[in-house]
Formats: structure tokens, sequence, C-alpha cells
């Protein structure tokens, strides 16, 4: 085990959908910048989408939806808590990204004008455009990173960031193979490490089941935190309707558009809208509490060219071993519905809103640093906003490098992580990760699962703090695999104790069940249409405060039906 | 694993199923199954041969994709099936 030192210009810590692009778009703007990607798993397959994906969710194609439509139903779908200038940008200039990415040889739905085929599966506007053989998404970015000479080091996990004061100057890391230490000073750092999507335990019981792609383990909320920038939503959890057991997406969005929907066991429609929110989620947790349980997906009705469509679609994109899981059980979408499930516990602005706080210009709270992704709070952005936010990112982090000196780091802080980073390797004998694992997500689902009490909640905090003194020094690992699993452990802990706190500040209910608080069970916009800040205070302690919403630009119409919104002007 | 004269072993090895079964007589030892495996799960043994290393499978199937001889099959783990 040695110690390895980098210097670069912009430093990008993971290469998933986000940090590809960033690394491009930074090598764009300023080819002269030395551009460095840290994974820790392999940019070809890293990230949310090891095996691509089916679809963008909210593409706002020219002719088919507008900016301003899109980023009003985004308001109304995050309750109002929302930056609308960062959304709208988002709106704005994600078409150019359909347009390149087009160029690159992703493939897209299209008709036989060659225009873009979009459908509807939010509650107004048309967004969902298919992308029928994107399987190879990760490898066509990849390579375009590799084209555009950026470096790539994989199998580098990074676990603390570098500061100067209120700046981050780089960043620490662990090689997950050789047991290395690395040091990477950087003028400029995006934070592109996805969400924390491992919190909650699974309905199947394995522990790696998870929504999410388990190495999305929270490490960018944790060293977005520990560097000192702030970070908001995260009291609105992501939970997500998946397959029962399988824990992928049902696919909705997909089926939908060829008539499918969401059924109760007699077949009978049971929501207007698929679309994935805190709602929807608290329907069926009705729905489950009424006995009415469980729900189905249900395409049984379609016709044999439909299904046909839809099987090719699902089983070769995402999740390809859907198919697998549906054969084994002896189950067929043309005779059976798919039983659905509520996915475990976790943080994510990609379906949610949970994440570091950025601006419009992918800005954090902290000089030359820069979020993007499902770990950046751009509400419900999902692939196309890591993408476009990935973008802005990238060129706002070499603008930014190409002004620096560049800064030595501080030995202490070095010395401090590489300390914490081995612990774990010093007591091979120690508890394995898995079941230190286990036991603070059981401590998550047990207590800080909505619907949310004070009591439930207080207590899960106590355990979690019982847990950050206790269990994580009892952690062993005997190689730098199983130390990276174990800093991982870590990760989880710092995100757990954000979910409590920040749930028990904002006292109402918000986010449909997300946010669904029993002590204050209405939504209060008098006292909390505000964001909820965390952040790592001057004494190490987290504080939790209060901020508010960025001014609007675009206003919602008053609409007695509307899911919230509606009110903001009053 | 450490031993003590004094107390027996402090950890205990269980069996677990594997879900990554790779055809050894079909494997070249190239190592792409190892490099793009987004948990780093797989790992070669001393004959350079793939096999699954650690208990932590997402079943999403790049390796089974891009290994160039077909040799590696994906299956679910035990709790998901």
């Amino acid at each position: 085990m040695q110690t390895r030192i980098y210097e670069t210009d912009v430093l990008i810590v993971g290469g998933g959908t986000a940090g590809t692009m960033a690394a491009i778009k930074a090598k764009q703007e300023n080819p002269g910048l030395h551009v460095l990607v840290l994974d820790k798993a392999d940019i070809r397959r890293s990230g949310a989408i090891a095996m691509g994906m089916d679809g963008l969710n909210n593409a706002v194609i020219p002719g088919k939806a507008t900016p301003e439509e899109y980023t009003l139903e985004i308001t109304e779908a995050n309750d109002g808590i929302i930056d609308q200038r960062a959304v709208y940008r988002q709106a704005v200039e994600c078409y150019d990204i359909v347009r390149e990415l087009d160029s690159w040889g992703v493939d897209f739905e299209k008709d036989e004008k060659g225009d873009y085929r979009v459908y509807r599966v939010h509650r107004k506007g048309r967004y969902v455009l298919p992308m029928p053989k994107a399987s190879d998404l990760k490898l066509i970015l990849a390579k375009k990173v590799k084209q555009m000479k950026a470096q790539a080091i994989n199998r580098v996990m990074a676990t603390r960031l570098l500061t100067r004061g209120n700046q981050a100057i780089g960043a620490l890391g662990l090689d997950v193979i050789t047991g290395d230490f690395v040091i990477v000073k950087a003028k400029a750092v995006v934070l592109t490490a996805g969400a924390a999507g491992r919190m909650g335990l699974t309905d199947s019981g394995y522990l790696y089941s998870t929504y999410e792609n388990p190495a999305n383990s929270g490490d960018g909320f944790a060293m977005a935190y520990h560097a000192g920038a702030e970070l908001t939503g995260i009291e609105c959890y992501q939970i997500n309707p998946t397959m029962k057991d399988y824990n992928g997406p049902a696919c909705a969005y997909v089926a939908g558009p060829f008539g499918a929907y969401t059924a109760n066991y007699r077949g009978e429609r049971v929501t207007g809208c698929d679309y994935w929110s805190g709602e929807l989620i608290m329907t069926m947790w009705k729905l489950a509490n009424q006995g009415q349980w469980p729900l189905f997906l249900k395409m049984t009705h379609l016709d044999e060219a439909s299904i046909a469509k839809i099987e090719s679609i699902l089983h070769s994109n995402e999740r390809p071993s859907r198919d697998c899981f549906h054969q084994g059980r002896g189950k067929n979408y043309r005779n059976d519905m798919v039983e659905l499930h509520f996915s475990e516990v976790g943080l994510c602005s990609g379906h949610s809103a949970a994440g570091v706080l950025v601006n419009h210009e992918a800005e954090t709270s902290m000089a030359g640093l820069y979020a993007a992704g499902d770990m950046a709070c751009v509400p419900h952005q999902y692939l196309l906003g890591a993408l476009t936010f990935g973008k802005i990112a990238g060129v706002n982090a070499a603008r930014f490098a190409a002004s620096q000196p560049g800064y030595e780091p501080d030995p202490a802080q070095i010395e401090a992580e590489r300390e914490r980073m081995f612990r774990p390797l010093q007591n091979p004998d120690g508890v394995p990760h898995h079941q230190v694992e286990y036991k603070i997500r059981r401590i998550v689902t047990q207590y800080l699962m909505p619907p949310k009490t004070m009591t439930k909640l207080e207590i899960g905090l106590e355990r979690i703090l019982h847990f950050r003194r206790v269990d994580l020094n009892l952690l062993g690992a005997r190689d730098p695999h199983e130390l990276g699993r174990a800093l991982e452990v870590h990760s989880i802990v710092d995100c757990a104790e954000m979910m409590a706190r920040a749930s028990m500040f904002r006292k109402e209910s918000r986010w449909g069940f997300y946010h669904y608080f029993l002590d204050y069970p209405e939504r209060d916009d008098k006292n909390w249409l505000k964001r909820v800040v965390v952040r790592k205070g001057k004494n190490g302690k987290m504080e939790v405060y209060t901020k508010e919403v960025p001014p609007y630009i675009l206003f919602p119409h008053l609409e007695s039906e509307s899911v919230g919104g509606g009110e903001l002007l009053s | 694993m450490s031993f003590s004269a004094h107390v027996s072993p402090r950890l205990i090895t269980q069996r677990v199923e594997a879900s990554v079964i790779i055809d050894r007589d079909k494997c070249i030892g190239c190592g792409i199954c190892v490099q793009v495996c987004p948990m780093g799960i797989l790992a070669l043994d001393h004959e350079g041969k793939a096999y699954m290393k650690y208990d932590e499978c997402w079943y999403c199937t790049p390796c089974q994709t891009d290994c160039p001889v077909d040799a590696v099959r994906v299956h679910l783990p035990y709790l998901i099936r």
C-alpha cells in the first residue's frame, strides 16, 4: 500500500452519467486544462445505470412541450420547494443534450418524419422519450471521455474533500484494489457521486437488491457534509413503487404509453397518474393499510405486438435480469400482472429532492465546489437532469479552475483521513461490514420511515448516535475491497443522521408520503414553504436551519385541484 | 483469521450460494468482467480464471454482456428468485 499524489485542474468525483458529461464538457470548455475523473467502479459501467436506460423521463422537446410548462409541473410535483431557475435551465438546455447524444449514437424513438416521439406520464405534459436500445449509453459516454483526453482513474473511491476555509481544493481516496491512499490536489471539484441508495432494508432481504445501484451509497452526501457544504431536501426521501422482491421499477413509464396501468387484484385501475411522487406513494400506502394490497402493473389486456415491444425494451435495458426474475417464477406479462411493492427508503434528487444545495449554475455553498446528478438538489431531474447539470457543472468548474493558483492541502486533514480510512483494516477480526450495515439500515427502516413521529425519530437519532460511537469502531476489514464497503457504512450513518435531524426539524407534512409526519399531519405553507438546510457546523456538530426558496420566475396557475402550488400566490 | 491460544476464532465462515457463475473452460482470463462490475465483486483466481469473490451482486449483468467469450452467467441471488 502506497500513497499516490495527483494534481489536476478539474477533479470529478464519480464517473456516472453526470460525471462523465462534466468531464467531457470541462474539456470542451477549456482543452488546455487537465481533467481527472475518479470512480470507485469503472466509468464504462458505473453510476446509476450500468446497463443504460430505456428512456428519458423529462425531455422538453420544442413543439411537444415548453420549459415553462415543465417548470410549473415540477414546482407542483415538489410541493413548491424548488429553485425554479435551476429547473427551468434544465428544461431549456436539455434539448441540445438530446441532440448531442443522438449525434454520438444514442438511439431515440422517432416518428416517420424523424421527430422525437414523446409520451405522457407526468400529470400534464409529454416528456417521456424512449431510448429502446440505449443499453450502451455508459459505454458511449466513457468513450467520449477518452476522446476528449480527460483522465479516468477507476477503482478509486473518494472519501473526503480537501478544503481551504470555504473552498474545495481536492479530495482524498482509497484504491479499493491495491489499498493505496490517494491524494488529489485540484483547482475545482465536481461532486457527482450519486444517490444514497443503501439506507433502508430491502423487501427481499438481500442487502444489495436495492432500487439504486448499491455502489451509490451516499458517499457524495457525506463528503459534501464533512467539507461544510449545505445540503437540503434531506427529509424529502425517495421511496419508489417497484416490483416486489426484484426491486427494479415496474416500468409504468415504459408500459404506460402502451396502455398498461396500476391495478388492484381485480385488475381495476387504482391510480389516475403513475408519475412517481410522494402523492403516488401516499395513495399506495393508504391502499395497503386498507387491506387493498398488493397492487399490480397490469399488461394482460394488451395485444401481443405491444407486449412483445415492451419485453424487447425492458429485457435489454436498465435491468436486463428482470427477464430471469419473471421466468424463474413462471410469470408472463400476457397472463400475469406484476406484483408491486415499495422500494426501500433512500436519498436521491433524481426522483425526489434530497441533495447538496446547488443553484442554476450547479454551484454549491462552497467556492470551487460544484455538484450534479442524483446527489444535487434539482428535484425530479432524472437521467436527463444529470446530463444537463453535469454539463453545467463541468463548464463552470473549468472556468473557475482557470482563475485559480492551486493550493497546497493541509497536512492535518490528510493525516486525519488516513487514520480514519485504515482503521477497519487494523481490525481484521472486527465485525464484517455486511453485519454492521444491516444494523444501521434496520434502524433507518424501523425509526426513520414514514409515517414519521417525533418519538420514533428521537429514538432513531439516539440509536444512530450510539451506532456512530460504538458500532463504527467495531467494523473490521481484511482487504481493500472490504475496507471500501466498511467506509460506505460510514456514509450511510452520516446520511441517516441527516435524515433524522432534517425530518424532526420540518414541523409539518409535505411531499405526500415522503415527509408524512403524524405529529404535524397538515401541510403548512405559512411557516414551512422553505428549505430545510443541513450543514456541519464549526464545532463539528450537525446544524439544521431554514432558507427561503429562491424567488419564483414563473407562477403556478390557481387551480382548486392542483397538487400544491396553487396556494403559493396567496 | 487470527487464532489465539486462549479463545476460539472471533469470525466464522458461512456458505453462500454464488449468483455469478463462470464457465472456466471458456474463460480466457481477460479480466473484463472483473473490471466492469460496479460492485467489484469478481476476481481472477490463482489460475487466472474469473470467479465471484464477494456476495454483493446487483444482478445488473455488465459482466455477462461484456464478456468476449460468453463465459459469464448472472443468476439472481437466491433471496430474489
